[in-house]
């Protein structure tokens, strides 16, 4: 394996680890509120979230590429707080990958946390505690299978994202050649035996995730009894 | 300083509506009995704060926890409740330990009444501190749910229906703790239930609630007595008298004394001078205008008769006597009532078919 290849392995690792810490962060609270509020706002935002599933990933990336780019109001925001221009930065790639993969993470978090009902978290209330710790002492061990599979989830498909990088990352080594690039341009240059390794590598590495989450999966069928 | 509960809540809910406005005794247990739909759990969880009375009043003692006309509402985590669900709800993630510990570290430890080991003894659930509720009956799941909620120092105990969920051999399981906790017990517990059988064993109040009013309220004894009650109820009618055991006679039966005469029952294995209470059901009760001379009943007494209502039982009408001061309720059909001409303040006799001691 060429030194580059290894670039893109560790470039694509990073670029997940951090997005998927992020999204922990972000799609908590967001699937927190759509599992439990009656705001006629649900619905909307619900689409908003699950947007990413159904859209061309290049559609995503064209948008966040115009409002980060220099014209846009993300883009003139970065650059009066100093932070220059995001796209074709790994900065950027992070952005747009968490809003690619958040229906990731917020969905199997929603899930969860809609199976645990109130019941335990009324019992929590006459217990004396109060809805944060409520939320710490009760709710998020019980979702943890939730959280197992939005982590899991959002790591793979971080990984496996290409016209959203594509768009907004362009193809700079070490800064934004993730792993599906790297594949991508060994096919342009005919470089088939390199492809080989890193797409044997993905597809190993696609399958013994979902293998994990099924495993796991019973463990999830089970929340909130 | 009254340590009265006062309760008043009006709740809209669809077309039901919740209306009461009660003060009951700060200590005993007081039964909230009803049919399904009556508003009984309504309005256990007002009380508990889980549901918003709007303009509703609620206080235990001289804490106020809701006074809405003076913009008083405690959020149910600054309560010191304790509350059982009709499921026991434990958190799966949690022991035995660990539930019962929940409340316990939560709540101000100088309002602590009991330690975790008093309580887990009083519930019979010592053996059980390290096991996962995934792995209990169902009985012992409710037991931790009432030490978890006892362990929450709570000044008030609200329960809601903590035995319809189980069967009939774990009720049995689990009633004497309940009257164990009726005797240990100094704060007052508001006790839902449907039963008629629960609420003549533990309560001591009794409060009839039918679509989402109060239909008597009362200490238990004078409320199950009333005649007046709506035909609903009747079906169920009956009285609780506290009696004290005297004497167990040659022919196996024990003497049962109350205040104004005594019964006899099937040799019981109290020894004497332990106090028992027992029911006695208005179908079990029938009337007759002289002594009977010939009759294989034991029980027989005299007594006046006070009222006479309708019951939803058809052609029967519910006799209300008192036997010197102590009430006592009797069905018979109305051509009885009719051909004895049963009317109030006639004396009678009263044939007792059967007794049912509940302790």
């Amino acid at each position: 394996m060429y030194n580059a290849d290894l670039g893109a392995v560790w470039l694509t690792l990073k670029l997940a680890s951090v997005v998927t810490l992020l999204l922990l962060l972000v799609g908590t609270p967001i699937a927190w509120w759509l599992a439990r509020t009656h705001s006629r706002l649900k619905g909307a935002v619900g689409a908003i979230v699950s947007l990413p599933l159904v859209l061309p990933p290049t559609v995503l990336g064209f948008y966040l590429l115009v409002a980060m780019g220099p014209k846009g109001p993300v883009g003139q925001l970065t650059e009066a707080l100093g932070l220059g221009i995001l796209p074709f930065t790994f900065p950027g790639l992070v952005i747009a990958s968490v809003f690619y993969s958040l229906p990731f993470m917020v969905q199997p978090l929603q899930n969860a946390f809609a199976a645990i009902g109130e019941r335990p978290l009324e019992v929590a209330a006459t217990l004396r505690a109060s809805p944060w710790d409520r939320f710490w002492s009760v709710a998020v061990p019980l979702a943890r299978p939730g959280f197992m599979a939005g982590a899991i989830m959002s790591f793979a498909h971080t990984v496996g994202e290409f016209g959203v990088v594509l768009m907004i990352g362009g193809n700079i080594p070490d800064q934004t050649r993730v792993v599906s690039v790297q594949i991508y341009d060994h096919v342009e240059a005919l470089e088939y035996a390199q492809a080989h390794g890193l797409a044997g590598g993905m597809l190993a590495f696609s399958f013994i995730v979902l293998l994990t989450l099924y495993t796991l999966n019973p463990r999830a069928g089970r929340v909130g009894q | 300083m009254s340590r009265n509960v006062r309760v008043r809540f009006r709740l809209e809910r669809g077309d039901f509506c919740l209306d009461i406005d009660l003060e009951l005794p700060g200590r005993g247990i007081t039964a909230l009995f009803g049919h399904s739909g009556s508003g009984k759990t309504t309005c256990l969880r007002a009380m508990a704060g889980l549901e918003r009375a709007a303009g509703g009043f609620f206080s235990v003692g001289d804490e106020v926890w809701q006074d809405e006309p003076n913009g008083i509402f405690v959020p149910t985590h600054c309560r010191a409740l304790g509350y059982v669900f009709q499921e026991a709800s434990l958190f799966p993630h949690l022991s035995v330990q660990g539930n019962m510990e929940f409340g316990l570290k939560r709540a101000a430890s100088s309002k602590q009444r009991y330690d975790l080991a008093t309580v887990a003894d009083l519930l019979g659930i010592a053996s059980l501190l390290s096991r996962k509720p995934a792995g209990l009956s169902g009985g012992e799941r409710q037991r931790v749910a009432i030490a978890r909620a006892l362990l929450a120092a709570p000044r008030l105990l609200l329960m809601d229906e903590p035995l319809a969920a189980l069967d009939f051999r774990r009720k049995l399981e689990i009633l004497p703790y309940l009257e164990r906790l009726h005797d240990e017990l100094s704060i007052p517990v508001i006790y839902v239930s449907h039963a008629p059988d629960e609420v003549a064993r533990l309560a001591d109040h009794l409060v009839l609630l039918e679509d989402g009013k109060v239909v008597a309220s009362g200490p238990l004894s004078e409320t199950l007595a009333r005649a007046d009650l709506p035909p609903a109820f009747a079906d169920d009618a009956g009285v609780v008298l506290e009696t004290t055991l005297s004497t167990h006679e040659a022919d196996n039966l024990s003497q049962l004394d109350f205040s104004d005469g005594h019964l006899y029952v099937g040799r019981r294995p109290e020894a004497p001078g332990s106090r028992l209470r027992c029911r006695i059901h208005a179908r079990d009760v029938s009337l007759a205008l002289e002594r009977p001379r010939a009759s294989s009943i034991v029980n027989i007494l005299p007594a006046t008769v006070t009222a006479v209502a309708a019951t939803d039982t058809p052609g029967h009408v519910l006799v209300q006597l008192r036997v010197g001061t102590t009430p006592l309720l009797a069905r018979i059909t109305e051509r009885s009532q009719r051909e004895l001409a049963i009317t109030p303040g006639q004396p009678v006799w009263a044939q007792i078919k059967g007794v049912a001691l509940l302790a």
